[in-house]
């Protein structure tokens, strides 16, 4: 059983008040940084810990924090990135609920190292509920005297607020998010400049996941170094894996980097198998837009080496043979699960949540979902299976935010892996388009 | 639900204001715009969980903005309804992890038993039934989210009367978004 840095206090009973969360040793990675720590020596903990950004993208987060632009006199501000919507991903709101402390104690950290005087909490407006937990919350930390002005007498104030979405998957680009927070409409924005130099309200602005930002709090507290002992090679340290899908005991897993992903799934300390005893088919393992793989190639690399839960593993063999970590939104689906009805309802999804501003995606996401829609309906033909690689393909690399990436590799994936899934869908309609019909042939593992 | 005569002019509650004006505190004096979408959600709430035209006026002027800049973002957000709807907006999940674990049979069940079909409301103005996109809860799938609440795992019928009950024995709408609701089972035993 690996160790647990965030979540070893979650059950405990009244964590997500500010006592007993601070009888748990809470917020003492602020008396830390604040009292003996210069705001530099906390980044340069981060960039030893070797923690990469935990929404997704897995840039390293000390590194990103460097590239802040520090003009005298210029407010600059840390944005929590809470707008939890990648498909298959759920960690965040757990964290956020169960331990609100947690995160304002890494915001503050953070902020400290930064230089931030104002930070915010971006949340997704669906989770309104967590928002006034986080609020609650915040209130504590201001009356405990570590939110406000001169936080522990040392001189540094600091400002800590939440603020709503209202149901938009871009706003998680971090851009869409920053214009969101102006209160317009979540458009991307052109880069450069980056955030870093022209962020919100065109301060210099770091964005990090609430995870990233709670996995400062261990940091500080046990040191970069220590940190990075947990994992393995580049990935360090402990990741919350959401677990979904056609699972046994599907939840959210704080596993250490580096655990076998067959153990992850059929091990009773985890997912405890596949539901209903039926077979394993296909896994999408860090959120939506990831590439899909096969059962075979989920478990073992092309090299026929054991899959890990890290960055470098789950990318083994690249988009061939091979996908990513992600978010840690893990997918199960069962042998019968249509990949054909999946990849639609995935493109439908990215349509919908297209923002409009590219071509590209905004016209291509639409021929996707339209194209998918009459292949899984069985009124597709053999040219429509080509059809939607080549749309993929021209809107991937072509837009100014990655949701046009994200809409392009599951079906790029889906169709690489189970291009006879497709073909049958077209050479037998009937039989494809019965309910709870599924193909069950080989899946292409090359 | 639609009105039979011209609509007088909507006004926010006092406790509406008040928490207003605790949101514009968050921003730069000069950002104000900023608490655009937390203002939309109080007036959402506040008049019948949709935002009329007259209604987003309102908060133009509140914020001092043009009504066009409150336009392009209330039809941008999916959360903001812009047509009346019914006492109880069911908002089910249909993305893959929640069509995994029957997400199609729940809307299905759903129309049947309410009447309403999705994108529409209930003859008797009870529920309204929207399709959205993930909740981001899917380890708990099926899932619908009504107001501030997620009624999670509604995979039995018996599953899916328990939140029908609950909502029908609701009789006020909340004055603000921010009352309490009470948290979905999985954040409760975790």
């Amino acid at each position: 059983m690996g160790r647990k840095l965030l979540t070893e206090h979650i059950n405990v009973e009244g964590i997500d008040t500010f006592d007993v969360y601070r009888k748990h040793g809470g917020y003492r990675s602020v008396e830390k940084a604040l009292k003996t720590m210069t705001p530099d020596e906390v980044v340069e903990e981060v960039k030893k810990s070797g923690l990469r950004g935990r929404g997704g993208a897995g840039f390293p987060t000390g590194m990103k924090w460097s590239f802040l632009a520090k003009p005298e006199g210029v407010p600059r501000y840390l944005v929590c990135n809470a707008d939890e919507s990648e498909p298959g991903t759920f960690k965040d709101r757990q964290l956020m609920s169960k331990l609100p402390h947690l995160l304002i104690e890494g915001m503050i950290t953070g902020s400290y190292a930064l230089g931030a005087r104002t930070s915010y909490i971006y949340i997704r407006g669906e989770l309104l509920y967590v928002l006034r937990i986080l609020e609650k919350a915040i209130a504590e930390a201001y009356a405990a005297g570590f939110l406000g002005e001169n936080i522990l007498g040392s001189g540094y104030s600091l400002d800590l607020h939440v603020h709503p979405g209202a149901g938009a998957y871009i706003c998680g680009e971090e851009t869409a998010l920053l214009e969101s927070l102006e209160g317009k409409r979540g458009n991307p924005r052109n880069k450069p400049p980056f955030p870093a130099v022209q962020g919100l309200y065109a301060r210099p602005t770091v964005v990090n996941n609430v995870e990233t930002i709670a996995a400062v709090v261990p940091i500080v507290n046990e040191g970069g170094d220590e940190y990075a002992k947990l994992g393995v090679g580049k990935s360090t340290g402990t990741k919350l894996i959401s677990a979904c899908g056609h699972l046994n005991k599907p939840g959210i897993y704080e596993i250490e980097l580096g655990v076998p992903v067959e153990e992850f799934i059929y091990s009773d300390e985890y997912c405890g198998g596949i539901w209903k005893g039926r077979d394993l088919k296909a896994v999408v393992a860090g959120g939506s837009s990831v590439p899909i793989l096969p059962k075979e190639l989920i478990l073992k690399t092309a090299a026929g080496e054991n899959r890990l839960m890290t960055y470098e593993s789950l990318s083994d063999g690249g988009f061939i043979t091979g996908t990513m970590l992600g978010s840690g939104g893990f997918i199960a689906m069962d042998e019968t699960t249509c990949i054909v009805k999946n990849t639609w309802n995935f493109s439908r999804f990215y349509h919908h949540e297209s923002c409009g501003q590219c071509s590209p995606c905004r016209e291509g996401t639409g021929w996707l979902e339209k194209v998918l829609h009459r292949l899984e309906h069985g009124h597709g033909s053999m040219h429509d299976i080509d059809l939607i690689v080549s749309v993929a393909k021209q809107i991937e690399g072509n837009t100014i935010c990655p949701l046009g990436e994200a809409a392009a590799w599951p079906v790029a994936a889906a169709v690489r892996h189970f291009r006879h899934e497709f073909e049958w869908h077209v050479t037998n309609p009937k039989e494809a388009t019965a309910p709870g019909a599924a193909y069950r042939g080989a899946a292409v593992l090359a | 639900m639609e009105p039979t005569t011209a609509p007088t002019k909507p006004q926010f509650s006092p406790a509406a204001q008040a928490e207003i004006k605790r949101l514009l505190t968050h921003y730069p004096e000069d950002r104000s715009k900023s608490a655009l979408l937390p203002i939309l959600h109080i007036a959402q709430a506040e008049f019948g969980g949709w935002v009329s035209p007259e209604v987003q006026d309102l908060v133009a002027e509140t914020l001092g903005i043009k009504p066009i800049e409150v336009y392009e973002v209330s039809s941008f957000y999916t959360q903001y309804n812009l047509k009346p709807v019914g006492k109880h907006v069911l908002e089910i999940c249909r993305t893959g992890p929640c069509m995994l674990r029957g997400s199609d049979e729940l809307t299905e069940h759903l129309e049947r038993i309410t009447g309403a079909k999705v994108g529409g409301t209930s003859p008797d103005g009870t529920f309204t039934l929207k399709e959205v996109e993930c909740l981001a809860a899917c380890g708990f799938a099926p899932i619908v989210q009504v107001r501030e609440k997620y009624y999670e795992q509604l995979d039995t019928p018996e599953a899916v009367d328990a939140m029908l009950n609950e909502l029908k024995s609701l009789v006020h709408r909340p004055i603000l978004p921010w009352e309490e609701t009470g948290l979905p089972n999985s954040l409760k035993n975790y």
